[in-house]
């Protein structure tokens, strides 16, 4: 069992009215940013993820995201290379590099490479398209999103597997002369994990190129579904996945007491939560999702997507149309009630923070102490049966202290417990055995890679509560 | 009788669909960056003495994408290559937004190809004073919305893409703000060589019509085609209380004018 520490190293010093006055993280005002804060904060984030070391996480996840105080991560690389050097033994899991949006997938290709050499191989590279945010904010043309995604990877692959100096030509990109002289450590090289929330493209993709797919907290029975469209892939592809092919990801927040907890668990939906991770507009630009995506988003009930991308997202955007062309704005639209006067912040505020037990209920977070949170983990873990494991520390502006208390219990509780009910289960790890490895036999019938049974024990989610 | 048809053609190597409709000589209209707005008014107006001949565009409607078109300039070339093909030129061109900027890039590269050109308020030159709407950045309700400066007093507003929505108006919506993006996403919605070439067109009378409040691509950019086209003949009209769509804000005196101009 692969056990990850992650936080989205939000910019915890902004003030709440202005995310819910922007109806969004993205694109509020840089004006609200200070540098000291920016600094003290960085370096927190830093120590933070030494120390989750330290409790025993095998892994410490990063993730890129720009224009937002949702997360620093603006050049997660950076922060990558600093953990390199400065951690000992953890896998530096980078999910993911929004490959899209990069102009220079060499220069990509030479930078994880530097990380992985300095870390001394302990480096795990991830894709991800970006939310749409990332291709408003970078510039990067979102009806050729797959496209760029597709030749990025494989001209990253390209620099890490093929000997140089090599011309590259392709659609999208030209390179002349491809012969870097910084090539990663791990041979033939780095292993890649795919993060998802949604998309049955991804997951397909993933499948085809053997790469473990670890969903962002997503409902549990649409990510039974798509696990199981990953192993029907991988049958086709001839071999058998297991639970080193699979990844979870879940928000946390652990206290010394259930009532400190439940108290400082609400952090969580700070500014709407990842709800208002981008505006509709900003979430679905034009061509970022396929026709086939587009559809089935609008066919599903909404789904809890840690970008936003959301079924009411696309209805938001959908809205306004021809029907409703020369008449006001959607009344439910709540930037145009708060300004109109008709909600104030505070009712805002209101109707953010009601929401918080049903959120937990359908384990959205999971909040409490080890004790209560360890079941809570257990049935998750015999549902999916997820190799990887991710800890997302709760959003929100908990303090130093909260958060540090918080890492320590995951350590001390709830990582021997997780290793236990793992052992139990004959879950194994992508490291402990190769995704893709096992040969499938034709006919027989991929063996079962969820559990259904635990699935109905599993409490519904009430899919309009979004953290 | 139906006024218009659509039929499927096998033209500069692709299939293009085509709407026609009228009698006369061809008028070739090239339609805005939200597809076929469906048969408006000034269509019919204008259909009463020419055959309005309306491709759609590649990768809207039931024309199929073209991949290598690119850029803008790259449609202009395609279209131009359909003419010949078509045996259609010189040809009468009416263009709408994105369609005259397209029309724009089509004279820079053979303007021999046309009679006359109207241009009503097209993207393609940064404007002098104020920005080109980031149209990729807003919801197609938001869109729809800045193109008309007074929605209550332009009631035919409602009755554009069939009045109403459907899920298959708003994939149309969608695959035509896709593949408008696809080309001219960036620099957004403009061609900075366009100025340049511009001086090239010669012989070509050019009227451009534009809306005072045009609230998408601004009305400065009016004169700086005006200047660009400086070696061929050029009328500006600019309406005002106007947005984007004189053709239904300013309907009858649009008519009036583009009729005059290509009599």
């Amino acid at each position: 069992m692969h056990l990850m520490y992650f936080t989205e190293r939000p910019y915890r010093d902004v003030p709440e009215e202005e995310v819910i006055r922007n109806r969004s993280f993205f694109g509020v005002p840089n004006r609200f940013y200070d540098p000291e804060a920016g600094a003290r904060l960085y370096n927190e984030y830093l120590d933070e993820a030494c120390y989750a070391e330290e409790v025993g996480f095998d892994g410490l996840m990063l993730n890129e995201h720009h224009g937002t105080p949702f997360c620093m991560g603006a050049v997660m690389n950076v922060e990558a290379a600093i953990l390199a050097r400065i951690t000992k033994k953890a896998r530096i899991v980078l999910l993911g590099n929004p490959l899209p949006v990069v102009k220079n997938p060499v220069r990509l290709a030479e930078e994880l490479a530097e990380i992985d050499l300095i870390s001394k191989g302990r480096l795990v590279p991830g894709w991800v398209r970006g939310a749409g945010s990332e291709q408003i904010f970078n510039q990067a043309n979102p009806a050729y999103n797959r496209e760029y995604f597709n030749e990025a990877h494989d001209l990253v692959m390209a620099c890490w597997t093929r000997p140089g100096p090599f011309r590259w030509e392709g659609k999208h990109f030209n390179f002349r002369y491809v012969n870097p002289w910084v090539l990663p450590y791990q041979k033939p090289r780095p292993p890649i994990w795919i993060p998802g929330v949604i998309s049955a493209e991804t997951v397909v993709w993933c499948a085809k190129h053997r790469y473990p797919y670890v969903g962002l907290g997503t409902a549990l029975q649409s990510t039974v579904e798509l696990w199981n469209l990953y192993g029907q892939t991988a049958a086709e592809e001839g071999y058998q996945a297991g639970t080193e092919n699979f990844g979870y990801l879940q928000q946390i927040h652990l206290a010394e007491t259930e009532e400190q907890a439940q108290e400082q668990g609400k952090a969580a939906l700070f500014g709407g939560g990842a709800a208002n991770f981008s505006r509709p507009e900003w979430t679905l630009p034009p061509g970022y999702n396929s026709k086939e995506a587009t559809r089935r988003l609008a066919r599903q009930a909404t789904d809890y997507g840690f970008l936003g991308i959301t079924s009411e997202k696309l209805k938001e955007a959908q809205s306004g149309d021809v029907r409703h062309i020369g008449l006001p704005r959607d009344k439910k639209d709540t930037r145009a009630r708060l300004r109109s006067g008709q909600i104030s912040i505070e009712e805002a505020k209101r109707k953010i923070y009601g929401n918080y037990q049903k959120a937990q209920d359908g384990l959205q977070i999971v909040i409490g102490t080890p004790k209560s949170v360890i079941p809570k983990l257990k049935l998750i873990m015999e549902v999916l049966r997820p190799g990887i494991l991710g800890l997302f520390q709760a959003q929100g502006p908990l303090t130093t202290e909260q958060r540090t208390t918080s890492v320590r219990l995951m350590g001390q509780e709830v990582l021997p417990a997780v290793r236990e009910i793992a052992r139990g289960l004959g879950i194994v790890d992508p490291f402990e055995r190769e995704p893709g490895s096992r040969p499938y036999t034709s006919g027989t019938g991929y063996e079962p890679l969820v559990d259904l049974e635990a699935l109905k024990r599993a409490p519904k989610r009430d899919e309009s509560v979004r953290v | 009788m139906a006024e218009w048809t659509e039929e499927i053609t096998h033209v500069a190597g692709t299939d293009l669909a085509i709407i026609k409709g009228g009698q006369g000589k061809p008028l070739l209209i090239l339609h805005e960056e939200l597809g076929h707005p469906g048969w408006m008014s000034y269509h019919q107006a204008l259909a009463k003495e020419r055959t309005l001949v309306i491709p759609v565009q590649p990768g809207m409607g039931k024309s199929p994408k073209v991949e290598q078109i690119r850029t803008v300039h790259e449609l202009g070339l395609f279209y131009l290559w359909a003419l010949r093909e078509l045996n259609l030129g010189p040809i009468d061109v009416l263009g709408f937004s994105f369609g005259a900027w397209i029309a724009a890039e089509m004279a820079t590269a053979d303007s021999k190809a046309f009679r006359k050109m109207v241009l009503t308020a097209p993207p393609g030159i940064k404007p002098p004073d104020g920005d080109i709407m980031d149209i990729f950045a807003v919801t197609i309700g938001v869109q729809l919305n800045a193109t008309i400066d007074d929605a209550e007093a332009t009631p035919e507003f409602r009755k554009l893409y069939g009045g109403e929505r459907t899920p298959e108006q708003f994939e149309a919506f969608e695959d035509a703000r896709t593949e408008t993006a696809r080309i001219a996403w960036d620099p957004i919605l403009h061609n900075p060589s366009l100025p340049y070439f511009l001086q090239g067109v010669r012989g070509l009378p050019i009227q451009i019509i534009w809306g005072r409040e045009d609230a998408v691509v601004p009305v400065s950019a009016a004169e700086a085609y005006r200047q660009a086209l400086a070696n061929t003949d050029v009328k500006v009209t600019i309406f005002e209380h106007c947005g984007h769509r004189p053709e239904i804000e300013k309907g009858p005196e649009f008519v009036k004018l583009v009729r005059e101009f290509l009599a």
